[in-house]
């Protein structure tokens, strides 16, 4: 076994190891099968796959990583507290021109001709996602305080306004982040361990076991951290949903009245559980950003960022963390999976008319928007249901 | 209701004195409070334009245009106010049945033969045909899906949020359609057609497509003022808006109310539509840049209150046009949202909205 394919299943392994834990059923044995099934499948992909199907499987799993969070995110808020947020668009770029706009080194010379923006910091990688995550929760927290505390259908319009003006900012202020012209080099953690030249603050041995990859293999690092970002997200969403604090948002949703009676801060919590997905959001809009590497504007766009994350979510189940990340791994294969359909289609729109063909890719969106109303007339409850009983010290009765 | 001091009682309720909060709260949350925190946003407006040397001629041709986009935004607001108070949910696809409306009329355009200019407006009386033919076309578009999407989850005592989810799926539905059959460019009624402006008294410059946007739009509040006010379904509808189950205890078919609203919405959303497309261009967001001018003009109106939501769209209108005079125009959902969130702060209810609602 070579050098290279060795490091590349070393590092495969780790997301293999977290998607099957999060696949298989919760019973004793999970552990030690995932960790087992993981790295067979990742050794295996590592040494058999052709290197542009490896390639394809790596980037889709970064994206369907981004969207899972999203979806964990809008969890959060729709599937426990019942916020109905059609603006998740507006926090997905919050946080990912916050954290370009931290680590990006700000122009000089010539070059701040060309790309004009408020400031660049040129911080490290986990300072920009940091920085991402407090200005989501600053606005998110800025357009739960007039709306919250009215009907839920003010906040699904406040907030698909809310992702528009945003959306509108980013576009017209080129002195904030360079629009409408794209927003470019945004700098990839540990990028440097693939350049040739050496991380002077990682130890030597990762240097060393990193030492085979070439720049075009740096997906499968970011790969590791942004699995390793969406389980950490994960635990900790899935364990502030089990807490107290998670209970108290579930009665609040079903029942505002009697939660009230008991004494919970009805407004209060909403706007935690509002905020709280909204960092959520922020985090996977940094981590977009450090991987597209090039941002502008037209990347925010409500179906991209709004609307497929809600037929994530409601595939997958709203209430259910499981649910939420394994509907966005499906809806983001369902929706790469329909640009070859669209393609194949192409042909046999020709011969409907000349212009069809062009238009191919809008069938997706009407894919999608079919499957949506689909769910919500025949399943709402998506393919996971939510649990009855989430306390652990109620299991089992 | 804790903490007052039960020594008065009158009538079986208990009168306490009433804490500060509260009795800032009654002042603010007023019908005039609304009005005065409105009227300081545009005088504010109006401020910065006049600093920023913006004279008194063109902020009142800025001002004739703002009614005209208010009247726009106020037939596509008649509508969604419609269905929000007759079938309570908001509809999010009502941006699309707008869209529609504009393609609609200029597929028609395409098909009936062309007549000549009617000068000085830029358009012959093939355009009126397909206008008033694609009305009646976009109600049974809406008609349709709330056949085939709505009337199940009403069937199904589906709780507000699916119907909302629901309505936005709709939207991305029905605008892909529109993707489809026009494709993403922008299209003209009728492509480089001059237009020039009139000049009108006090200075006023407007051209005379505007103005048949305005009269078109008084035309067309009228009808609707007489229908709902004159006509046994009109009076049905607004009783239904009002208060479904007693609507339904009295006697009315409210599955027939509901088809006859979606039919008025979206004729409506057509006409808004068409003269939005004859003012600038037809794109197929541009029913999305609408929706929320009209979810704040429907706002601000109270909800299921017609009137009010014409009021809410003419302000919008106005105010929208006069901060173009030293904003980005792309802003102007910014500032229709700035406005409804005053709403939101000053008077949930909005201004035609009855207190404690």
């Amino acid at each position: 076994m070579s050098s290279i394919v060795l490091i590349k299943g070393i590092l495969l392994v780790i997301p293999a190891v977290l998607l099957m834990a999060l696949v298989l059923p919760p019973r004793p044995w999970r552990l030690p099968a995932a960790v087992v099934i993981g790295a067979v499948a990742g050794f295996v992909a590592a040494a058999a796959l052709p290197p542009g199907i490896l390639a394809y499987v790596v980037s889709f799993a970064i994206m369907g990583s981004v969207y899972a969070m999203l979806s964990l995110g809008l969890n959060t808020q729709w599937g426990y507290t019942g916020h109905l947020n059609f603006g998740v668009a507006g926090f997905f770029a919050v946080g990912a021109f916050t954290s370009a706009l931290v680590t990006v080194e700000a122009p000089t010379g010539m070059a701040a001709q060309y790309t004009q923006m408020a400031f660049g910091l040129d911080m490290p990688f986990l300072v920009g996602v940091a920085a991402a995550a407090a200005v989501s929760a600053v606005v998110a927290f800025l357009v739960a305080v007039p709306v919250l505390r009215l009907r839920m259908d003010f906040l699904a319009i406040a907030t698909i306004g809310v992702a528009e003006i945003i959306r509108l900012i980013f576009q017209n202020e080129r002195w904030l982040a360079n629009g409408p012209q794209p927003l470019r080099g945004i700098p990839q953690p540990l990028q440097c361990a693939v350049r040739g030249d050496v991380c002077e603050w990682l130890p030597a041995w990762a240097t060393a076991l990193l030492e085979p990859l070439s720049p075009r293999d740096y997906p499968l690092i970011y790969l590791v951290i942004i699995t390793l970002f969406l389980a950490v997200v994960y635990m900790v969403v899935e364990r502030a949903c089990r807490s107290p604090w998670g209970r108290m948002l579930r009665a609040v949703r079903d029942d505002e009245g009697s939660a009230a009676m008991n004494g919970k801060p009805i407004t209060y919590v909403r706007i935690q559980s509002f905020v709280f997905g909204a960092v959520i959001m922020g985090i996977a809009g940094a981590l977009y950003a450090h991987y597209v590497v090039t941002i502008d504007y037209s990347h925010f766009h409500a179906l991209f960022a709004t609307f497929l994350v809600w037929v994530m979510l409601m595939l997958g189940g709203s209430g259910n963390n499981r649910g939420a990340v394994i509907g966005g791994f499906i809806v983001w294969g369902v929706w790469s999976g329909t640009a070859f359909l669209t393609s194949a289609i192409e042909p046999l729109l020709a011969l409907i008319s000349d212009d069809l063909p062009r238009r191919a890719a809008y069938f997706r969106w009407l894919l999608v928007a079919l499957l949506l109303a689909g769910i919500v007339l025949f399943r709402p409850q998506g393919l996971i249901r939510e649990e009855k009983v989430v306390s652990r010290y109620l299991r089992g009765r | 209701m804790n903490g007052g001091d039960p020594a008065n009682t009158a009538g079986g309720m208990v009168l306490r004195e009433k804490r500060p909060g509260e009795r800032l709260r009654e002042v603010v949350q007023t019908r005039a409070f609304l009005l005065v925190a409105v009227a300081a946003v545009f005088v504010a407006l109006v401020a910065l334009a006049w600093a920023q040397g913006v004279g008194g001629e063109r902020l009142l041709s800025l001002v004739a245009w703002g009614l005209m986009l208010g009247g726009i935004i106020g037939l596509g607001s008649i509508g969604l106010t419609l269905v929000y108070g007759v079938l309570k949910f908001p509809n999010f696809s009502h941006g699309a049945l707008v869209t529609f409306g504009a393609y609609f009329t200029f597929a028609l355009v395409a098909l009936l033969p062309q007549g000549q200019t009617l000068r000085p407006l830029s358009f012959g009386w093939e355009f009126l045909v397909a206008l008033v033919l694609a009305m009646p076309l976009v109600g049974l578009v809406g008609l349709a899906v709330d056949r085939v999407v709505y009337r199940r989850l009403r069937n199904q005592n589906a709780h507000l949020v699916l119907f909302a989810m629901a309505s936005l799926a709709m939207a991305f539905f029905l605008r892909s359609i529109i993707y489809i059959l026009w494709g993403p460019d922008f299209h003209f009624y009728y492509p480089g057609r001059a237009n020039p402006a009139l000049d009108l008294p006090l200075g006023i410059r407007i051209r005379a497509d505007q103005l048949f946007i305005l009269v078109l739009a008084l035309v067309l509040m009228a009808a609707v003022y007489l229908l709902l006010e004159r006509t046994r379904i009109g009076k049905a509808m607004r009783a239904t808006a009002d208060n479904p189950e007693l609507a339904q205890v009295r006697g009315i078919n409210t599955e027939r109310v509901i088809a006859w609203t979606w039919m008025i919405g979206g004729a409506l959303a057509a006409a808004a539509g068409t003269m939005y497309g004859l003012s600038s261009q037809l794109r197929p967001e541009m029913g999305f840049w609408l929706l929320l001018p009209m979810f704040a003009a429907t706002i601000m109106g109270g909800i299921g209150n017609p009137y009010g939501a014409l009021v809410g769209a003419l302000i919008i209108g106005v105010t929208h046009q006069v901060s173009s005079a030293f904003l980005d125009p792309t802003y102007g959902p910014a500032v229709a949202f700035v406005l409804m969130v005053i709403v939101l702060l000053v008077r949930p209810q909005g201004l035609f909205g009855r207190s404690g609602g």
